[in-house]
């Protein structure tokens, strides 16, 4: 888990253009992280690169928090 | 009654420096600012170097994500706008945001994003193609994030002519304040065309030159030995604004514009019309519109790219339009020092216009060498000259055949 926040939050960093004390598990991508419709897009996409993984667009739709994309990551590896 | 339109502020991205006073004292001190392209090996391209811009970071001026997100293009036209912003003292506080406009030239977009995006669908597949693969190549986009960064509600578009596009984005700026559209528009041009992909396709065409062991001496326009164009990049971004506008706040105005003249040779997709016919009457009518005699030309900034066409041809223009005064007028080619900006070129060259009128100088054609016997007139060789120009006129030559020329005046209560 730690792990994967740790990665997670470093693809976020360099994306979204944020600072590292602003990612927390309960961050918001939309409301805290001034994230648009485009950046979730290519966030999904980084992820998907980073975990080797697919992230269906029903499943990434869901994913509103870091915390959320922390453990759909956790739970499908 | 149709109004005066003047010259308020000016922000430069180019190859011999960023901002206006690097740009103009490189200019008038005949620096080059050509070199082996550094961006990628371009050991295998048939042409080796170009103008790039050496000195601009864009998170100087761009918030980090917002950067991100813009093409190279798109940085410069938003940084360069910053810059004429500042450079005008507009407080858009107090403005009214739907009387400010936009219009940029750009004649290729984001050409990088495409590249880099073209390798991703090939070596990855579709599914890692960006979402911003399509905001940040279309070429309209310079002037609508310059419209965003700002908060600018007017007018917005995108000229795109080849290398004529920015001189087409002043004139219709100009033609929008005249009839009084808007109150501001900022305009010029914006380019970043030095990738692997236009690099090896303006190589295929055999327009730039091949001098790759002197890169400082490979353009050389109107000079005998002359082989081609040096491709550029950067922007030339100018706050453009009706003179009631400009008086009501108390503007310091760096000139006037007065003529806009803009043609089609109809004739072939990269060859010029042997005769200069479109490049002639495009003169003519931005002489017309300014309702200036020929006589009352002190200096032309020539299109000058330093292919052996477009400086024989253009000359040949020149003397039709200018009759016996046309070896009288001053005419130079800044692509000497910048190389050729393509869509941007009229944005820089108009700047060029503005700040000779302003100052009271002509930068030079430098690599002036050989006279060409086909061109002979007084192309400013090699050292800037003192001249009270009181007006001045940039041609803009692009494939398609577009002509178009803006006609700039000392500005005169």
């Amino acid at each position: 888990m730690a792990d994967t926040f740790e990665k997670v939050k470093e693809i976020i960093i360099d994306q979204l253009g944020v600072e590292e004390d602003q990612v927390t598990l309960n961050s918001s991508f939309v409301d805290d992280l001034g994230a648009d419709s485009l950046d979730i897009v290519e966030l999904v996409m980084a992820l998907e690169e980073e975990f080797d993984m697919q992230i269906p667009d029903e499943e990434a739709e869901k994913i509103r928090t870091v915390g959320d994309a922390v453990k759909y990551i956790n739970d499908h590896q | 009654m149709s109004k005066r339109v003047v010259i308020t502020g000016m922000g430069a991205i180019t190859p011999v420096g960023t901002g206006v006073e690097k740009f103009w004292s490189s200019l008038i001190s005949g620096v080059s600012g050509i070199d082996r392209i550094s961006t990628f090996d371009p050991s295998e391209y048939s042409t080796q170097i170009a103008g790039e811009v050496k000195d601009f970071t864009a998170t100087d001026y761009i918030d980090k994500k917002e950067a991100r997100r813009m093409d190279r293009f798109t940085q410069f036209a938003v940084a360069a706008t910053g810059m004429a912003l500042r450079d005008a003292e507009l407080d858009l506080e107090k403005e009214k945001r739907e009387r400010i406009g936009v219009i940029i030239g750009s004649g290729i977009g984001g050409m990088e994003t495409l590249w880099q995006q073209a390798k991703t669908l090939i070596n990855r597949g579709p599914g890692r193609v960006s979402p911003f693969l399509v905001p940040m190549m279309i070429a309209n986009m310079g002037a609508g994030q310059v419209a965003i960064s700002y908060g600018l509600q007017g007018p917005n578009v995108t000229a795109i002519s080849a290398c004529a596009s920015s001189n087409n984005a002043v004139g219709d700026a100009f033609k929008l304040l005249q009839r009084g559209d808007a109150d501001v528009m900022i305009t010029g041009g914006t380019e970043a065309p030095i990738t692997p992909l236009s690099v090896a396709g303006f190589c295929a065409l055999k327009a730039m030159s091949t001098r790759n062991d002197e890169p400082h001496k490979a353009s050389r326009p109107f000079d005998a030995q002359r082989d081609g164009f040096i491709m550029g990049e950067g922007a030339g971004i100018m706050v453009m604004e009706t003179l009631e506008h400009a008086q009501a706040r108390g503007a310091k105005i760096y000139a006037e514009i007065v003529g806009y003249g803009s043609t089609c040779d109809a004739y072939h997709i990269t060859a010029p019309d042997p005769e200069g016919n479109g490049a002639a009457r495009a003169m003519q009518i931005a002489l017309k519109d300014a309702g200036l005699q020929p006589e009352a030309v002190d200096y032309i900034n020539a299109h000058g790219t330093s292919t052996p066409l477009n400086d024989k041809i253009e000359t040949k223009a020149i003397k039709r339009v200018f009759g016996e005064h046309a070896r009288k007028l001053l005419v130079s080619s800044t692509k000497s020092m910048t190389g050729h900006l393509l869509g941007a070129a009229g944005g820089v060259e108009a700047l060029v216009c503005v700040l000779s009128i302003y100052n009271g100088i002509v930068p030079p054609t430098i690599n002036y060498e050989v006279p060409d016997p086909e061109c002979d007139l007084d192309y400013v060789p090699n050292q800037a000259r003192e001249k009270d120009v009181k007006v001045a006129l940039s041609n803009s030559l692009g494939f398609g055949g577009h002509n178009v020329t803006v006609a700039f005046k000392k500005y005169e209560e």
